[in-house]
């Protein structure tokens, strides 16, 4: 049981920063209770974590556990927040150990990030940070069957080939299946990660092939799966209102008429000063939390809730304000730069052509479908949780904080999640829930209705982008200037509010800067579906387009023109870091193509007031390129006919089907944003409450999605997140494409487009 | 009060009060997780079940006005023609993204077929209008719908 490191490769040093990953993977072997072989690895930063935990060999958290009938049971250690993370890290195990996927069996994982690393849903980081990783677990444990089956057999290693959970000996004609082997292989040394043996991707027989959910059967069947269906003995319902300005202390609430209402076990005022002195952002506000023998009565009973608050300095804010803050400071001098190439003044000056464009976009709600929810149990000062979170670790830090208690007593079991978007990598619920349950000394489910999670989420920060560039009298882009007008606090951008300076078209044109000044704003905010790039996506390649336009240029001749010769970027810092560096090759590669896919050449036969746009956008390592055919009524609305997408996401696709869906998702996402969703602020408070305000994208307003992988030699990465970015300005490039109006506010305003 | 309701065809009395929404009895009296809450204000059918054999979403529907109504559920799908379909063609086809909608989603598209056995687009825009998916597996539920419609035709053949 010699721990073993499996060495970085140069590709997998460049797939992510050191900040995000260290390759090293810890491995053990050791005999299951009652039989069969269990292997547990770990993948750091809680490589020296895992060395100190006991070794024990029956533990329920071992990552792969083959049984003696054959069953292999593998972890599922990651949120599964409908990305698909259960389905596709196991079938990245199975596929090396070579076992038969209906001899598969997943269960989740709790938290317990000293075994199994870090536990996340988010970043779209699961197969950069795991392929590698898991395809090595799965290969020692085939190793190690293997090496289990020769010596019982007398026969070289070599002479011995594996199958569908099996190992054969065609010369003798033997074999033996992984149930029986196990618990021989088990008392072998682990193999060295570092050279085990993995297989060839072309005899791939799991990754690559369509896998369906492993959970499908329970969600079509409507079984218990999710945070809000857990049930506890003796649990009572919680609701929770909070200040509906941001950061508003509460003055009273009529507690005593609360308690005597029906059902309604307790009713209790909860001071942030108390809960949450640090003042965390993600900590427990003030408010009053309602505990009942339902969660029906508990609401009622809050529909009679008479609170007062000390709404607090945010109650000044607005949205209308920030815009009109955004305009005044974008007539002066950014309050920094965060790049400033070349002379842009001086080039700007001489250009043949001047385009200046003002973009703005609005804050959005995640709007996962399951509204926040938490089921807590305190008792004797540990707490044990059901969580829907897409970052349990984090959560259990914050629960600690809370209680003040330590991390040891702190047991996280994962539930599904009806929905993540980023909402969910924060875990305010978490806090709420344990405060409540600590105060009544009971189980308690925390459930926020709709209206709560529309007003209190953690939003994607409006921006501001003023736009000047100057084309030269061949249409070639020389200057290029943006001054991002941002929200945050003391001139720092909010969380997720913030531009890298590599930005594109950075280092494309000799002449560029990147100002910024930031709005002052107490609005929280925190990461969506590709954060930044989701808003950054639509304001700079819809201006772009506009630069296309005004160089007189194909839209996509342009951008071609733009990217240039294949290179990679490296970004401002001048270390090389994959997620920020920039391959001008692999994206004119993606952008060729889709304009091949979409028939973007013949868009001149389209029908009048209809008309394709395009746009891309690198982000979370995938390259994106998408064309977007939309349709304008003479009434001003938007019919969107069709979307292609074109994607370089690295050699593999894990799961066809999975990543399907998750181009397809993200796509569709971000056409519903553009259609119709803003959260709007007025006096520190958010004026949607439900989906008849905040417009979720439905199925008639759906078009159909396709898309294409680019298989390319570098390594595979994530596909949760990279699709949405470019499908935004491609859809408003369309607008402007069959209406000559360009949108550039968000959302889409139809009234702007009537004939 | 006392409220006796028939849900996949098993008779229950729950002791609640009669602007108590079925969904909430479904949850947290008969303990069927199945049917979802998302929005409690009929806008986006996670909380879809049969009454009598029409979609209504419960949410928003007291246990005071079901009456001597037939409910049925998610869970009383598999032993429905239509339900068990639609169920083998959302596995056949991986229809589920995070899968929250997808309760809902069968509910009313067995509530479609069951009125229309060969649907349009159109007709299936119409019905499923008002079942949000958050994840956006539209084309899925699309595909789903017709795999199920044509399954039906060949079987009745
Ligand atoms: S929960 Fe009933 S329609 Fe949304
Ligand atoms: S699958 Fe997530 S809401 Fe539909």
């Amino acid at each position: 049981m010699r721990p073993m490191f499996a060495k970085r490769t140069r590709a997998e040093a460049d797939a992510a920063p050191d900040a995000l990953v260290s390759r090293r993977v810890f491995l053990k072997a050791g005999a299951a209770v009652g039989g069969g072989l269990l292997l547990h690895a770990v993948l750091p930063p809680a490589v020296r974590g895992a060395m100190a935990a006991p070794a024990e060999a029956g533990s329920l958290n071992a990552f792969i556990r083959i049984a003696p009938d054959n069953v292999v049971w593998i972890m599922s250690k990651n949120p599964e927040i409908g990305q698909g993370i259960k389905t596709m890290l196991p079938m990245v195990i199975a596929e090396e150990l070579d076992a038969d996927w209906s001899d598969v069996r997943i269960t989740q994982a709790p938290l317990d990030q000293a075994r199994f690393g870090r536990q996340f849903a988010g970043g779209s980081m699961a197969t950069p940070l795991n392929y590698d990783p898991l395809r090595r677990v799965g290969a020692a444990g085939r190793q190690m069957l293997v090496t289990a089956a020769a010596r019982q057999w007398g026969v070289p290693v070599a002479e011995c080939t594996t199958g569908s959970g099996a190992v054969a000996h065609a010369k003798s004609g033997r074999s033996a299946r992984y149930g029986e082997l196990a618990a021989a292989a088990a008392k072998l040394p682990v193999p060295d990660l570092a050279s085990v043996t993995l297989k060839d991707p072309k005899t791939f027989k799991i990754i690559g092939r369509r896998i369906p959910g492993v959970d499908n059967p329970k969600i079509v069947t409507g079984q218990p799966l999710f945070g809000i269906d857990v049930d506890v003995p003796g649990m009572l319902y919680a609701v929770f209102e909070k200040c509906p300005v941001f950061g508003g202390k509460l003055k009273s609430a009529n507690i005593d008429a609360l308690k005597a209402l029906p059902g309604v076990r307790d009713a209790f005022i909860v001071r942030a000063s108390e809960a949450n002195p640090g003042g965390d952002p993600q900590g427990v506000a003030d408010g009053v939390a309602i505990v009942a023998t339902r969660w029906w009565l508990a609401s009622k009973a809050r529909a009679k809730l008479e609170a007062t608050w000390d709404e607090g300095p945010v109650a000044a804010q607005s949205s209308a304000g920030f815009a009109a803050k955004a305009k005044e400071l974008a007539k002066g001098e950014p309050d920094s730069y965060l790049r400033r190439d070349g002379d842009v003044t001086g080039t700007l000056k001489a250009a043949a052509h001047r385009v200046e464009a003002s973009y703005a976009y609005p804050f959005l709600s995640h709007l996962d479908l399951e509204p926040q929810n938490c089921t807590a149990h305190f008792h004797d000062g540990k707490i044990t949780f059901w969580a829907p979170t897409q970052n349990p670790g984090p959560g259990a830090k914050l629960v600690a904080a809370t209680l003040g208690i330590s991390e040891r007593d702190i047991t996280v079991n994962m539930t599904r999640v009806g929905g993540g978007f980023g909402r969910r990598l924060r875990n305010d619920f978490m806090a709420e829930a344990a405060w409540i349950s600590k105060q009544v000394g009971a189980p308690v489910k925390l459930l926020w209705n709709r209206q709560d999670d529309m007003r209190h989420d953690f939003y994607r920060p409006a921006g501001f982008h003023f736009f000047r560039a100057g084309l030269d009298n061949d249409g070639k882009l020389i200057a290029f200037a943006d001054h991002f007008v941002t929200v945050g606090r003391r001139g720092t951008p909010a969380d997720s509010a913030n531009m890298d300076p590599n930005e594109f078209p950075a280092q494309l044109v000799a002449d560029l800067e990147y100002g910024q000044s930031v709005i002052g704003s107490g609005v929280p905010t925190g990461p969506m579906r590709a954060p930044r790039s989701n808003a950054l996506g639509f304001a700079f390649q819809s201006f772009i387009d506009e630069l296309a336009h005004h160089a007189g240029r194909d839209p996509v001749d342009f951008r071609l023109a733009l990217l240039g010769e294949p290179r990679v970027l490296v970004n401002s810092t001048g270390r090389p870091n994959a997620l920020r560096d920039f391959d001008t090759g692999r994206m004119a590669a993606v952008l060729r193509k889709v304009a091949d896919v979409s028939g973007w050449r013949d868009r001149a036969a389209l029908p009048p007031r209809s008309g394709k746009g395009v746009a891309f956008y690198f982000s979370h390592l995938g390259y994106f390129a998408e064309v977007v055919q939309a349709s304008v009524a003479i009434s001003g609305d938007v019919k969107i006919d069709h979307v292609w997408v074109v994607a370089d996401v690295g050699s593999q696709i894990v799961n066809p089907s999975g990543a399907e869906q998750q181009v397809q998702g993200a796509a569709l996402d971000g056409i519903g944003q553009a259609l119709g969703q803003a959260v709007t602020i007025d006096r520190g408070r958010v004026v949607e409450a439900n989906f008849d305000a905040v417009l979720p994208l439905r199925i008639n307003q759906a078009p159909p999605v396709e898309v294409q992988f680019l298989a390319t030699d570098h390594p595979p990465t994530g596909l949760g997140e990279p699709g949405l970015p470019p499908v935004i300005p491609a859809l408003c490039n369309a607008i402007f494409a069959a209406t000559g109006k360009r949108i550039r506010t968000l959302p889409i305003d139809a009234a702007m487009l009537k004939a | 009060m006392a409220f006796s309701i028939e849900v996949n065809h098993v008779k229950h009395t729950v002791d609640v009060d009669g602007d108590m929404p079925l969904l909430w009895v479904l949850r947290d009296e008969l303990n069927l997780k199945g049917s979802k809450f998302g929005c409690g204000a009929g806008l986006c059918g996670a909380c879809t079940v049969h009454l009598d054999g029409h979609a209504v979403r419960s949410c928003i529907m007291p246990i005071s006005a079901v009456g001597n109504a037939a409910v049925a559920t998610i869970e009383g799908m598999a032993d429905h023609a239509v339900g068990k379909k639609l169920q083998a063609a959302w596995l056949e086809l991986d229809v589920p993204q995070c899968g929250y909608c997808q309760a809902g989603q069968i509910m009313s598209a067995t509530d479609l077929l069951g009125k229309n056995p060969h649907p349009t687009d159109a007709d299936i825009d119409a019905a499923m209008a008002g079942n949000v998916c958050r994840c956006c597996s539209y084309t899925r539920i699309r595909a789903g719908i017709k795999k199920a419609a044509l399954s039906r035709s060949t079987s009745a053949r």
